[in-house]
């Protein structure tokens, strides 16, 4: 995998929550990627660690972990990456959509996605 | 299915996030992008089963990783700033939808943040047509399907028509255009029919279906 250069938002803050690291290994996770708990926290574990354990006792969004941190999408691809290799969580990816090297969407998704709207 | 969330009276702070079933394993995307006051958030907010909640992408210009300079703090950055809201499909498909601003630095982030969605709504204040005509053209490039929804405040006064507003827009004759009012739960929800609609003819038609 090319490691593709990141950002960090305030740099004092963030350096410090991903030990200085600020190349996401976790281009894997989309927005919308929803990662599960594997195990839960242990007490010697960094605090962000613990908070997305936490949350992800059900399934929860990349994006929904960023605004419950109310840390930067980036920061928190970096955190899910060290908990992923590690086997503390796993990932559901996104199958389809347009544009992102993944199959376009088809018409039977869709066909469920409308379904589901009309519901609403 | 319960729309927990969307229903607290104004002003009261949900206890916390609804969460997902178990069985949540697709998460899928729709982008509704416009000018500043648009009504993005109105719209996602009445659709959305939770409170909309906000969030931010940083990234660095040039390219260039942090790591590698010194002085990270006069590093050129790139900050966008997002909200979304949640609707549960059924047990296992969730769509999340994005309110996101048009203006240009955050074409810069679209592929990073927003690639793979289903499509796109774009918003419309017939007041600041400008706005919105930056936004299709960024979503002709990208090749991201969209509908185009024209939210009608009380003060326009021009009143365009919506064959006035296609015009303006140069949209072409597939592109689906529909006034709607992003306060209105049944309108709000209009609008995404409407895109999911149109996703699955063109879809159809790549398929060699009806
Ligand atoms: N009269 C009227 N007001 C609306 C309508 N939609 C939104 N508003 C109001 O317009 C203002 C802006 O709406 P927002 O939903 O915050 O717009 P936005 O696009 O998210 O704005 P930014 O995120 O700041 O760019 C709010 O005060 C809304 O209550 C509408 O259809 N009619
Ligand atoms: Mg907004």
């Amino acid at each position: 995998m090319t490691r593709r250069p990141v950002e960090v938002g305030d740099p004092e803050r963030l350096y410090t929550v991903t030990g200085g690291r600020s190349r996401a290994d976790g281009d894997a996770f989309d927005l919308v990627t929803l990662i599960v708990a594997e195990s839960d926290p242990a007490p010697w574990m960094q605090s962000e660690h613990v908070r997305i354990l936490r949350l992800c006792r059900t399934p929860s969004a990349v994006v929904e972990i960023s605004a419950d941190l109310g840390m930067p999408v980036t920061v928190v691809r970096i955190l899910l990456g060290d908990l992923l290799a590690t086997g503390r969580i796993t990932a559901r990816h996104p199958q389809q959509g347009a544009g992102a090297g993944v199959p376009l969407p088809d018409s039977a998704l869709l066909e469920e996605v409308l379904h589901g709207l009309r519901r609403l | 299915m319960d729309s927990a969330g969307s229903d607290a009276p104004a002003g009261t702070v949900p206890a916390a996030r609804v969460p997902l079933g178990r069985a949540a394993d697709t998460g899928l995307k729709i982008v509704v992008v416009g000018g500043f006051g648009v009504g993005k958030t109105t719209l996602v907010r009445s659709v959305s089963e939770i409170r909309p909640l906000n969030t931010e992408e940083v990234m660095t210009r040039a390219g260039v990783g942090v790591d590698e300079t010194a002085g990270v703090g006069r590093k050129s950055t790139t900050t966008v700033a997002f909200d979304f809201g949640r609707i549960s499909l059924d047990e296992r498909r969730v769509l999340y939808l994005f309110g996101a601003p048009g203006q240009e630095r955050f074409w810069f982030l679209w592929d990073r943040l927003f690639s793979g969605t289903l499509g796109a709504v774009v918003l419309v204040d017939t007041r600041r047509m400008s706005d919105s005509w930056y936004a299709v053209d960024r979503l002709e490039h990208h090749g991201t399907p969209f509908v185009v929804a024209v939210n009608r405040f009380d003060g326009d006064l021009a009143a365009f028509s919506l064959g006035e507003i296609r015009q303006a827009l140069s949209l072409g004759p597939g592109v689906p255009l529909i006034d709607c009012d992003a306060r209105v739960r049944s309108s709000g929800k209009h609008v995404l029919i409407t895109l999911v609609d149109h996703l699955r003819a063109l879809a159809g038609a790549r398929e060699g279906k009806p």
